[in-house]
């Protein structure tokens, strides 16, 4: 019973999940109250995490659940990042005429994938949840199904996907064969020795992690997912399954194959300098903003890999600290994104923004902010999402990896500066609409003061974030 | 003394452009919002003055130290104030309301947004000047990039978008080496406050590298030969108060940086690599004085003859002496307001002719006389003449070098003859000569607001070249100690074999 407690959260989701269900299926024309009531039991998600004690032990079933501050504090970022998501895409879903019943259910589907993923301590438990969380997103990727871009996004997603899961069953078994077992904390003590099938086994798992954020050479998927999904589901994706897997990028290198820091690293950091090059280069020739923003995530993928690379626990604070200021940025993003529609249309061309400083001045001066944060510009909360990184990874003596980075930067300050100039040196177009509900509103307004005022008290977030205890 | 003096020179100019931002926007409105902004930066400069009045001139330590706990365990936000520094504050808010008089006749469109970006800028500069820990120092040396940015890019020339860009990166990349530098610091000594590395002092070993690092950034910024290309093209694409700022303060922080960090952090690395910054320098000195030499357009001239004047600054920093870096100090405020006068010179011919080439004007002085008097005034600043404030900024940077090494400053002496012969030459071209062209003839002379913003700078020019002395008393003390705690004498006298 004990164990029921501490787990409530992921209780109350499931049961919310079929609850919506039923209802939504007997009541008529209810898509917009089950998605209402989506938020609302989002937001009761998160009271009774904030509410668990955290005193009490935290290792539960048999120890395959892990119920630590590190757990928690990514749950709480995750649903938070959940409801700003529904607040901010209510008004989308409705006019692009995906509003039914099971877009919310979908989502809640997702969402507690991918708390089971942050808790796991075995890599079954491990393993479920990133099925429960995938495939809600297969279907959730192709939900304008009369969209063809839409369709084949969802299917590319699929079936790249399920190779990329395939690989991660391969390596957990030979993992589970190197070692006699599946919890994390068992294969840490049963792997002293390195032989090759166990460097093979994690290998295979940092392919399939890999994969799931996208970082390169694993990414192919990620540009046209990100363009042909609904832009509802676009800022979903970009979100919250990075969440997750930073989370288990985090248990499996720093819990079971911590002892083998030497087999993982080089591969780390190969992922991240790959992922911070690449993104910032290919970006460069993008037209379209969800696709363009898709590489700019895969190079922020790629500076929170490095920090992880450390192998250290500052390094580890530092890619949770950059992964939240990166939510922020990337949700005051999308949320401008929202605005941008003139007759019930939706706009996403780089071009589409030309001259938008004129007739919007505030819309371009979040964006302004937004894009210079995404650029890691000081004194904005980008730079200092940048700082702690490259603080972690020179301390280690990785004056490459922080060089490499850094130029990176520069490179990627290219194509946000094209947009910042399209915005405010070209020409104005026609007016977008200024009518938008409160909840895009709200969460434009709080995730640009949020950049915007991060310099004033930077030690913040560091403070709660290093109360995280990692091992 | 507990009231936040620094804190609030660098935050007014915030609260100003805040205050701006509110303010609902209506063309009726846009002088209201101007006066808002020039009361901001007057009340900014007269702190400032006050500042310089209570500093205590006679004392080697920082003055005003505010200290607050920031990034915690990490970085400090820490301000304070030296003879040196205080200059430059001083220069920052006397050029800024200057610039805001001016706006009128240049910026057409959207001028609460310009004012707003020069009130930011003018906190990112304070900052600067007065921040002693290198983070915080980094923070507003980077942020200035974004107004400046925005100020080439929306009020600029025809090729404003690639000037803005150009500028940007260059600067940005610059400045990528010295955050490493930066964060090294930090884990090689634990700290990042200037301060305390004053007196730690960094290990030899490390110091060629992080001195590379921080000369990347500042070589970028001052500019040195050869990247300076960008200096060019920002000049002359932007609007006149965009590069009145430009030149005279924004280039500053590079030469204050050599000073506060290259200098006092790396004594050792700053005299391993004197061959190398006195060969940029010459090269800049007498390149670039050919360059401006050949430049059709007014602005590029003035924009080259500003890459000769800063190479005189940097040869005068790694003199290492006493009057060198005296003198460097002394050219960069001389330089801050003969420059700063020159594109307001440029900007007002080419509010009235719409060009910026030379040969389309001549003949001048007919009818704009006003005009002649104060632009020979700032004609004779620039190239040195005794008398004016760039004669003792020059005079001292050359009695440092001879003092090290003659062939140098003979070499750069030459530069004073080019310097000479640009100046002189672009002013027979604009002034006199024949009037050929109907539409000059048509030019009137200065109008009320030109007048005051030019004689402001004309006095500065004059009075610190005949009586130097309260400019010179300001920073003797912070450079006699600079020398002394770096022991740059003995250093000095070691490499000579002496």
């Amino acid at each position: 019973m004990e164990n029921l407690q501490l787990i409530i959260p992921e209780l109350f989701i499931s049961i919310m999940i079929m609850f919506l269900l039923i209802f939504g299926v007997f009541k008529k024309n209810s898509s917009q109250l089950v998605y209402n009531l989506t938020t609302v039991s989002l937001v009761a998600a998160l009271a009774l995490i904030i509410n668990l004690d955290t005193q009490i032990q935290s290792l539960l079933f048999n120890n395959s659940y892990n119920i630590d501050s590190l757990a928690r504090f990514m749950k709480i970022l995750l649903i938070l990042s959940g409801i700003f998501v529904m607040l901010s895409s209510s008004k989308y879903i409705l006019i692009s005429k995906i509003s039914k019943i099971e877009y919310p259910i979908l989502i809640l589907c997702s969402i507690l994938g991918m708390m089971v993923m942050i808790s796991s301590n075995d890599l079954i438990v491990f393993y479920m949840g990133l099925e429960l969380q995938s495939l809600a997103l297969y279907v959730l990727a192709s939900f304008n199904r009369d969209n063809l871009l839409s369709t084949e996004s969802g299917l590319k997603y699929f079936v790249l996907s399920a190779l990329s899961s395939g690989l991660l069953l391969y390596g957990c078994s030979l993992i589970y064969g190197f070692s006699e077992t599946t919890n994390f904390n068992q294969i840490m003590v049963n792997t002293k020795e390195i032989e090759y099938g166990l460097t093979f086994g994690i290998v295979f798992i940092l392919v399939g992690l890999a994969f799931k954020i996208s970082a390169v050479p694993f990414h192919m998927w990620a540009p046209d997912v990100y363009q042909g999904s609904p832009t509802s589901v676009t800022v979903f994706f970009a979100l919250l399954p990075k969440i997750a897997a930073l989370t288990v990028f985090i248990r499996f290198l720093y819990i079971p194959f911590y002892e083998l820091g030497d087999q993982w690293q080089m591969i780390i950091i190969f992922l991240s300098i790959a992922s911070m090059v690449f993104g910032a280069v290919a970006a460069i020739g993008q037209k379209n903003l969800k696709r363009l923003i898709a590489y700019s995530s895969i190079s922020h993928m790629g500076y929170a890999l490095a920090g992880l690379s450390t192998g250290t626990t500052q390094g580890v604070q530092s890619s949770i600290t950059y992964i939240t200021i990166y939510l922020v940025m990337n949700l005051a993003f999308f949320s401008c994104l929202f605005m941008l529609k003139r007759n019930d249309e939706y706009y996403e061309n780089i071009d589409d923004l030309s001259g938008l400083s004129k007739n919007h001045p505030l819309l371009s001066l979040s964006l302004l902010v937004v894009l210079f944060s995404l650029a890691g510009i000081p004194p904005l909360a980008g730079f200092f999402a940048k700082f702690y990184i490259f603080v972690a990874v020179i301390n280690e003596k990785m004056y490459f990896l922080a060089i490499v980075g850094l130029l990176a930067t520069v490179i990627a300050a290219f194509y946000y500066l094209r947009i910042i100039k399209i915005i405010y040196f070209d020409p104005e177009k026609e007016k977008f609409e200024t009518k938008h509900n409160l909840g895009l509103k709200f969460t434009l307004v709080a995730s640009t003061f949020f950049i915007l005022a991060y310099f004033i008290y930077p030690s913040g977030i560091v403070d709660i974030i290093s109360q995280i205890n990692i091992n | 003394m507990n009231f936040p003096i620094l804190s609030s020179l660098i935050l007014l100019p915030t609260i100003g452009a805040l205050f701006i931002f509110f303010v609902r926007s209506s063309n009726s409105q846009y002088q209201s919002s101007k006066y808002v902004a020039l009361f901001i930066t007057s009340a900014n400069f007269f702190l400032s003055l006050y500042l310089w009045i209570v500093f205590d001139k006679s004392i080697v330590d920082f003055q005003f130290v505010e200290e607050r706990e920031w990034i915690s365990g990490f970085v400090n936000y820490k301000v304070g104030v030296d003879g040196i520094s205080i200059l430059f504050i001083l220069l920052t808010t006397f050029i800024t309301p200057i610039c805001v008089i001016t706006v009128n006749a240049t910026i057409k469109n959207r001028l609460k947004d310009f004012l707003i970006a020069i009130l930011i800028l003018e906190t990112f500069m304070i900052g600067v000047f007065c921040s002693l820990d290198l983070v915080v120092f980094y923070l507003f040396f980077e942020a200035g990039l974004i107004p400046m940015f925005l100020i080439i890019g929306i009020w600029g020339g025809e090729r404003r978008v690639y000037s803005a860009f150009k500028f940007f990166l260059y600067t940005l990349l610059g400045s990528v080496l010295m955050l490493v530098a930066i964060i090294s610091i930090y884990w090689i000594t634990g700290t990042t406050d200037v301060i305390k590395l004053y007196e730690l002092g960094i290990d030899a070993k490390y110091q060629n590298l992080l001195w590379l690092a921080f000369f990347s950034s500042f070589a970028v910024k001052t500019p040195m030969w050869p990247v300076h290309t960008w200096l060019p093209d920002a000049h002359v694409e932007a609007p006149t108060a965009g590069s009145v700022l430009l030149a005279a303060i924004l280039l500053k922080m590079a030469g204050y940086g050599f000073i506060r960090f290259s200098l006092g952090l790396f004594p050792d690395a700053s005299l391993y690599f004197v061959p190398l910054v006195y060969t940029l320098s010459l090269i800049a000195i007498i390149y670039t004085s050919l360059v401006a030499l050949m430049q059709e357009d007014m602005k590029k001239l003035i924009a080259y003859s500003s890459v000769a004047h800063m190479g005189f600054v940097t040869l005068g920093i790694f003199t290492m002496t006493q009057q060198g870096i005296e003198g460097s100090i002394f050219q960069m405020i001389s330089h801050g307001l003969v420059s700063a006068a020159l594109f307001l010179c440029v900007g007002v011919v080419y509010d009235r002719l719409h060009t910026r080439l030379i040969n389309r004007y001549g003949g001048l002085v007919s009818i704009m006389p006003k005009y002649a008097i104060v632009f020979m005034v700032f004609t004779l600043g620039a190239l040195g003449l005794p008398g004016t404030s760039g004669f003792i900024g020059e005079f001292l940077v050359l009695m440092g070098a001879f003092k090290k090494n003659i062939l140098v400053a003979t070499i750069a002496s030459l530069g004073v003859i080019l310097g000479a012969a640009y100046m002189l030459w672009l002013y027979k071209r604009i002034i006199f000569g024949k009037l050929i062209n109907e539409d000059v003839k048509k030019m009137v002379d200065l109008k009320r607001f030109e007048i005051v913003a030019l004689w402001l700078l004309v006095l500065p020019i004059i009075f610190f070249g005949f009586y130097p002395e309260p400019l010179i008393n300001s920073i003797e003390v912070s450079v006699a100690n600079m020398i002394d705690m770096n022991d740059l004498d003995k250093i000095n006298k070691l490499a000579l074999g002496e």
